[in-house]
């Protein structure tokens, strides 16, 4: 049978993102936020709208707060997540003191767009985590991704999340989703 | 009169005893207890002044936005004639929310039940939320049903405030102006512009929606004057810097070496139980930005804002956390934004955060501004996640039978109050600590749980008893309003 080279290609695209995406859990999980960081380009932009409840003919209107122009959950660059994981390091940021136990996972990953060196990844995420004693997170939702390959492998250029709650059932969103 | 069963059952108290301001000692059960909840709920929300949204959420007719009111879901919505009018969101006929969008645009809300429909905007009844349509009317009633007697249930009192909206479901309730009192300075200080454009603000399209297991009083509290819990709670922010210089401390930029937010620091608490963090009596400017762009802006506002409030006399203070009673809490400085705290069970709350810029702010401001309160405030902000956990886990470890026999101390600064010139208020002069503004709002609270009627709570009101010294440094200003000298700058970090 003859190989569809194409279809490789795209396979062993597939499987390279998927492994990045996978290794880019296992960082956050096992709070390696450093080297999780160097995961993120330079041109990092990172948004989660708020989701809400409109009628149907007006989702595509009001269904989600603009990033760029209106309040979101996030709505930020690289120099804010690096922050962030500098505030993680002081030890002293009781909202993850001690810290939480997640489990993030990555799923239904699809390529969206092919233009190396960049890709357009879309996929689900569900985000676990337990705190303290009795108190547990779900996140869940979309997200959309887009990487760019550096050397053998990558690096998260945009990320967008669709999570599915109009009203955060969380306390706070301490953790990286 | 509201009694509670006391716990271990021996027999009715006032929810007043549980609150002991003179010996600085309130009970734990009024952050547990479902009785008390409910006697909240009953004689509290329904008569009190509650802010339900922003009127420019609703700028055209037929606009309307979801809000609550204490437990209740009610519409916010812009009639034909541009007026605001507050809806109880329940259907008249039984009882299911007519309305579930969070926001829109509409003629009518139709009940999905049995499809009753109420005219938002009185265009097609006489009155905004007047049931408008009844299916199989005739059939179904003959000629028995009175529709106007129907209509969803309206707020006895809607006032906008330069744009702040509030409601109050009590046709005995005092003004809303009456109910603020003095403390509208600091409601001023929110809704003008940057640069003292009356009501010259708009909120960002987005309120920050999210539930914490903590007594909702936990979040009146913190924001009406707990300046004591920057130090320790934000000590991680304090460390990596978030403030509009971009570097350095949380307030980094807040022009340190001209007192920046700490100056003339105290605590400013009303009789009716509103607070506020700081006074209305020093000038410090708006924060150093490392843009200049964004400088050349606040300078300039603050200029013009200078300008016209020492026209009338005034200083530019007043910008830190205050709270309205009961449950709406806000800054006007950096970040200006406004929270309430909706009350779902004595261990349950949805905290809503709305955030405002100037309405003629121009996009790099406006670009500015949003980043900054997203990377501060709500529950993604590296700020405020921090108050939760200590609001969850304190309402938590106060749950136990041992725990609640032990009351709060709120012996901060007791018998130290100083009179205030704003009527009906007094000042503690410590910048950080102090919980004056606590105890107030808890004596407060009790006197509305304990259903006292509006008579006695306006007479009980009338004169501040806890201050007889006036303060040394009163400084006269124009049309009577006096206000007090800055005090000295405090080391120690200010607070929300
Ligand atoms: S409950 Fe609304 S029409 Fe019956
Ligand atoms: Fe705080």
């Amino acid at each position: 049978m003859p190989i569809d080279e194409a279809l490789l290609e795209r396979v062993l695209l597939l499987e390279s993102v998927s492994e990045f995406l996978y290794r880019e859990a296992d960082l956050l999980d096992e709070r390696r936020y450093t080297e999780w960081l160097d995961m993120l380009a330079e041109d990092y932009q990172y948004s989660v709208p708020l989701r809400m409840n409109v009628a149907y003919g007006e989702t595509d209107a009001r269904e989600e707060t603009r990033a760029g122009r209106e309040i979101c959950w996030f709505d930020e660059g690289k120099e804010t997540m690096s922050l962030r994981v500098d505030q993680l390091n002081t030890g002293l940021h009781w909202a993850e003191e001690p810290v939480s136990r997640v489990s993030h996972l990555v799923t239904n990953i699809r390529l969206e767009a092919i233009e190396l060196p960049e890709v357009a990844v879309s996929c689900r995420f569900l985000v676990y985590r337990n705190r303290v004693a009795d108190e547990t997170d779900f996140l869940v939702g979309r997200r959309k991704d887009r990487l760019r390959q550096v050397g053998d492998s990558w690096q998260v250029v945009r990320r967008e999340l669709l999570l599915d709650q109009s009203v955060l059932l969380a306390k706070n969103l301490s953790i990286f989703v | 009169m509201t009694t509670v069963e006391e716990p271990t059952g021996t027999g009715a108290r006032q929810v007043r005893d549980l609150v002991d301001v003179r010996k600085g000692e309130i009970s734990r059960e009024i952050f547990i207890d479902e009785q008390i909840f409910k006697a909240e709920l009953e004689n509290l929300f329904p008569r009190a002044w509650l802010f339900v949204g922003h009127a420019t959420q609703v700028p055209n007719p037929g606009d309307f936005f979801s809000s609550w009111m204490g437990a209740d879901p009610v519409l916010l919505t812009r009639d034909d004639k541009g007026e605001l009018n507050v809806l109880l969101n329940s259907c008249r006929h039984r009882g299911m929310r007519v309305c579930r969008y969070d926001e829109g645009n509409t003629l009518q809300f139709t009940c999905p039940y049995h499809a009753w429909s109420y005219s938002i905007d009185g265009s097609l009844v006489d009155t905004p939320g007047a049931l408008h349509g009844v299916p199989q009317q005739k059939a179904a009633y003959g000629t028995n049903l009175e529709r106007q007697k129907w209509g969803l249930v309206r707020a006895a009192k809607v006032h906008n405030y330069k744009g702040l909206v509030f409601a109050n479901w009590d046709p005995q309730a005092p003004s809303f102006d009456e109910y603020v009192g003095d403390f509208h300075w600091w409601l001023d200080n929110l809704a003008d512009a940057f640069d003292g454009t009356e009501g010259g603000t708009e909120a960002y399209r987005g309120v920050h929606k999210w539930r914490i297991r903590s007594n909702w009083k936990f979040v009146s509290e913190n924001f009406l004057g707990d300046t004591y819990h920057g130090a320790s709670t934000h000590a991680s922010v304090e460390a990596v810097g978030i403030g509009p210089g971009g570097k350095g401390k949380r307030r980094h930029g807040e022009r340190q070496n001209e007192g920046g937010f700490s100056k003339g620091r105290m605590k400013t608490s009303f009789r009716r139980g509103h607070g506020a963090s700081d006074n209305l009596a020093y000038e410090v400017p708006y924060p150093e930005f490392a843009e200049d762009d964004l400088n050349d802006y606040f300078v300039a506002a603050w200029e013009k804002r200078k300008e016209k409030l020492q026209a009338e006399g005034r200083l530019l203070g007043g910008r830190g956390p205050a709270t309205l009673f009961p449950n709406m809490s806000f800054a006007g400085g950096f970040p200006r934004t406004i929270l309430v705290a909706h009350p779902i069970s004595p261990t349950e709350t949805e905290v809503w955060r709305w955030y405002l810029v100037d309405k003629s702010a121009p996009e790099n401001v406006r670009d500015w501004l949003r980043h900054y309160y997203m990377r501060y405030a709500g529950p993604a902000g590296m700020t405020e996640q921090d108050d939760m956990e200590n609001w969850d886990y304190a309402t938590e470890a106060s749950r136990g039978v041992v725990a609640r026999r032990y009351p709060y101390n709120y012996q901060q600064g007791l018998g130290q109050e100083t009179a205030s010139d704003l009527a009906g208020s007094v000042h503690s002069h410590h910048a950080i600590a102090g919980e004056v503004n606590a105890r107030a709002f808890y004596r407060r609270w009790a006197e509305f749980v304990d259903n006292l009627s509006w008579p006695e709570l306006t007479e009980l009101a009338r004169v501040d008893d806890r201050a007889t010294e006036r303060d040394a440094d009163v400084t006269d200003v124009a049309d009577g309003v006096k206000v007090l000298d800055a005090v000295d700058v405090v080391d120690g970090p200010p607070a929300q």
